[in-house]
């Protein structure tokens, strides 16, 4: 197991390494420099700032320079934010955006995951509908539809929660529900299509033959079963709603990185956009190799095939 | 010999978009202690169905048990309660699927899909029963168990799989024991040894089997009586021998013509003509009849009673009728029984020496 995740970490270091300079030099193909935008500026003032972050330099030093301050950690200085470490930026930005993606996550996943196993146990009944209508919904409403009608019947008309800002748990809270709609609806229908698959299959039989009851036959065969396919869906899910969501964090004002990364992509923030490519690129490799670990924990077919690796 | 089970007019219909499929439609049977009962027919006759209601095992909805009887040690199992029916499956009654290679749960480990019955209903704690498991692998023949106990399926092969289902099966020391098609799956030499390890099994516990099968070589190896089932009824039941060598029923005369024997290789195997009739709306005289070279007038009208033919021996068919012309079973099929006869001769001589 060591050994298979250190060579797991190995290849993720290496597709760092190429996402970097990838995205490095697509991004000297851009047009523009950070100066574009600043009309105020003279030209002298202007070259004296290229000079000075080594803009001017030709395009392969620039890489090798980016590389190696990265090989140390060192994701360069914002253009914008008052000389700032790009890494000090993303961490300030990151915190709030993680949080809410977490939490909406793992609140939606568990929901999402009751609602399809209830659709699945009570098909075609009642239960099965109505489930079936809340992950419809979930699906199909945009996020920011949700936050708007949290903010105004939970904050404004009952006063509950805070409307928008950042600061204790209860301005997560809204964030989170809103977030969490959409992981809901798509745990709920994996969950209900694995799960009528699994209990239709011969093994619940078997388990049934034996005597084992409706719950047993559920939870103790069935979940685990059908909990494969649902991983694989989420993984992708978990990195779009950690790494920020630009709407839900401008409605509840929330000081996250997805707003930063927008913004520093109009900006043409350089180190900033390379720093957060970056940082998402890791954070989506990380998820990977945690869904792969998961797996094997679920499915011992897939464990033996590792170990053998 | 003292019945264990009895059943009486069952009949099992499932409710599907095209109309009532009519899978089992008024069968009765008994099973004795330590018997086996064959259940022998096409695809499709209402083999499954009937055993998985016996279990109350049909999925509902679609299907529904539309009336009948299941009489077990004086309990009518069509009218438990789905509890009372948790008690009864695996300790009472427990059944061996077709496919080992799915009727075991992929995520679950070996040992603890064994004693899971255990536990149960024998109420045992999980290192006695873990045990208990061991020892069950041992019975039926898998080497190492102490080890492979907290292994996984797809670490086992298919033969391998059978034997865990067969140990799920026995864990409990089932009075019946029903096997549906238990070594389909399976190429022949595994075949014999499963049928082999079920029979030693059998005659150590003193279980009933019902045994679902195919193979008319199989039922004549491993049973005592068979019953011959044909669009969701039992056209003929009888012993092994009253069905090889006095078969009455002109689908009987059918199957023992199409079965392969080992000295029938230059033979022509005779293939029953048609298919058989739809479940939704079945014929309303014999459902054999459309099939059958002998029909007359009636079988298109009446449906034939179950004739008595002797005190083990019943057929539905109007030509045991008193007034019925007598038809000889075809040549060729004679032939097969004549075959049969001297098969089972020499089996007997050899078994004596
Ligand atoms: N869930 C179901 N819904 C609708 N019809 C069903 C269902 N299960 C079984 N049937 C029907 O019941 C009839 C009997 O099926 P059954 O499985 O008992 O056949 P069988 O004798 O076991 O055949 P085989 O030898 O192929 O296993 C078939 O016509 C089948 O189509
Ligand atoms: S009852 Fe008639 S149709 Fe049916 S098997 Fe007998 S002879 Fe054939
Ligand atoms: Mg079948």
């Amino acid at each position: 197991m060591a050994r298979y995740i250190t060579k797991r970490l190995i290849y993720m270091l290496l597709t760092l390494i190429i996402i970097a300079t990838f995205s490095f030099f697509l991004m000297k193909m851009l047009p523009g420099t950070p100066l574009t935008m600043e009309d105020k500026l003279s030209e002298a003032q202007k070259e004296i700032i290229l000079e000075k972050y080594g803009l001017n330099d030709p395009v392969p030093i620039q890489y090798l320079k980016y590389m190696g301050g990265l090989a140390v950690g060192d994701l360069g200085i914002s253009f914008q934010f008052d000389n700032r470490e790009v890494t000090d930026i993303i961490m300030d930005r990151i915190g709030p955006s993680m949080q809410l993606g977490a939490q909406a996550l793992i609140i939606g996943t568990i929901i999402g995951m009751l609602l399809g196993l209830v659709a699945a146990i009570y098909h075609n009944g009642f239960l099965d509908y109505s489930s079936t209508f809340v992950a419809v919904i979930g699906k199909s409403i945009p996020s920011f539809i949700f936050a708007g009608l949290l903010q105004y019947f939970i904050a404004l008309k009952l006063g509950w929660f805070p409307v928008a800002l950042w600061g204790t748990w209860q301005h997560t809270v809204l964030p989170t529900v809103a977030l969490a709609m959409f992981p809901i609806a798509i745990a709920a229908r994996f969950m209900r299509t694995e799960m009528l698959e699994v209990l239709g299959s011969d093994f619940i039989q078997t388990a049934r033959a034996k005597g084992v009851n409706k719950f047993g036959v559920v939870f103790k065969h069935g979940v685990r079963n059908a909990l494969i396919p649902l991983v694989t869906v989420m993984g992708p899910l978990a990195v779009a709603l950690m790494t920020g969501t630009l709407v839900i964090e401008k409605i509840f004002a929330v000081p996250g990185i997805g707003e930063q990364f927008v913004t520093s992509i109009t900006t043409n923030d350089f180190p900033i956009i390379m720093g957060t490519t970056l940082f998402f690129s890791f954070f989506f490799i990380f998820i990977i190799l945690v869904i792969d670990l998961l797996y094997g924990l679920i499915d011992p077919r897939i464990r033996l095939a590792e170990g053998e690796k | 010999m003292e019945k264990l089970l009895q059943v009486n007019n069952l009949s099992v219909s499932f409710d599907t978009y095209g109309g009532e499929v009519q899978a089992v439609r008024g069968v009765s049977f008994d099973v004795h202690k330590g018997e086996t009962l064959a259940i022998v027919g096409e695809s499709g006759s209402g083999k499954s169905v009937t055993t998985k209601a016996l279990m109350r095992l049909i999925p509902q909805p679609p299907g529904r048990i539309k009336e009948g009887e299941i009489l077990f040690e004086d309990k009518d199992l069509a009218k438990l309660s789905e509890k009372q029916m948790e008690k009864i499956r695996g300790k009472d009654i427990s059944m061996i699927f077709q496919d080992p290679m799915t009727s075991l749960n992929p995520t679950m480990k070996i040992g603890n899909q064994i004693m899971e019955g255990l536990i149960k209903h024998q109420k045992m704690g999980r290192a006695q029963a873990k045990k208990r498991a061991i020892e069950l692998m041992e019975l039926v023949g898998l080497p190492d168990a102490a080890n492979r106990v907290d292994q996984y399926p797809h670490q086992f092969s298919g033969g391998q799989r059978q034997r865990v289902v067969v140990a799920i099966a026995l864990a409990c020391n089932p009075k019946l024991l029903i096997a549906d098609e238990p070594t389909t799956a399976l190429d022949v030499t595994i075949q014999a040894q499963i049928l082999e390890l079920m029979k030693d099994i059998q005659k150590k516990t003193d279980s009933s089997i019902i045994f679902i099968t195919h193979d008319l070589g199989v039922v004549a190896n491993v049973a005592d009586r068979v019953a011959v089932m044909y669009a969701g009824k039992i056209v003929e039941i009888g012993t092994v021998d009253e069905i090889f060598y006095n078969p009455k029923h002109p689908y009987t005369w059918g199957l023992l013509g199409s079965m392969p024997s080992l000295d029938s290789a230059d033979e022509d195997l005779y293939a029953i003509p048609g298919t058989p009739p739809d479940l939704i709306a079945p014929p309303k005289g014999d459902a054999f009849a459309a099939r059958n070279d002998y029909a007359m007038k009636i079988d298109f009208e009446q449906q034939p009673p179950m004739f008595k033919v002797s005190d083990t021996h019943y057929a539905a068919t109007w030509l045991l009728h008193e007034h019925a012309p007598d038809v000889e079973p075809p040549a060729t099929i004679q032939r097969r029984m004549q075959g049969f006869a001297q098969e089972a001769e020499l089996k007997t001589k050899g078994d004596r020496s």
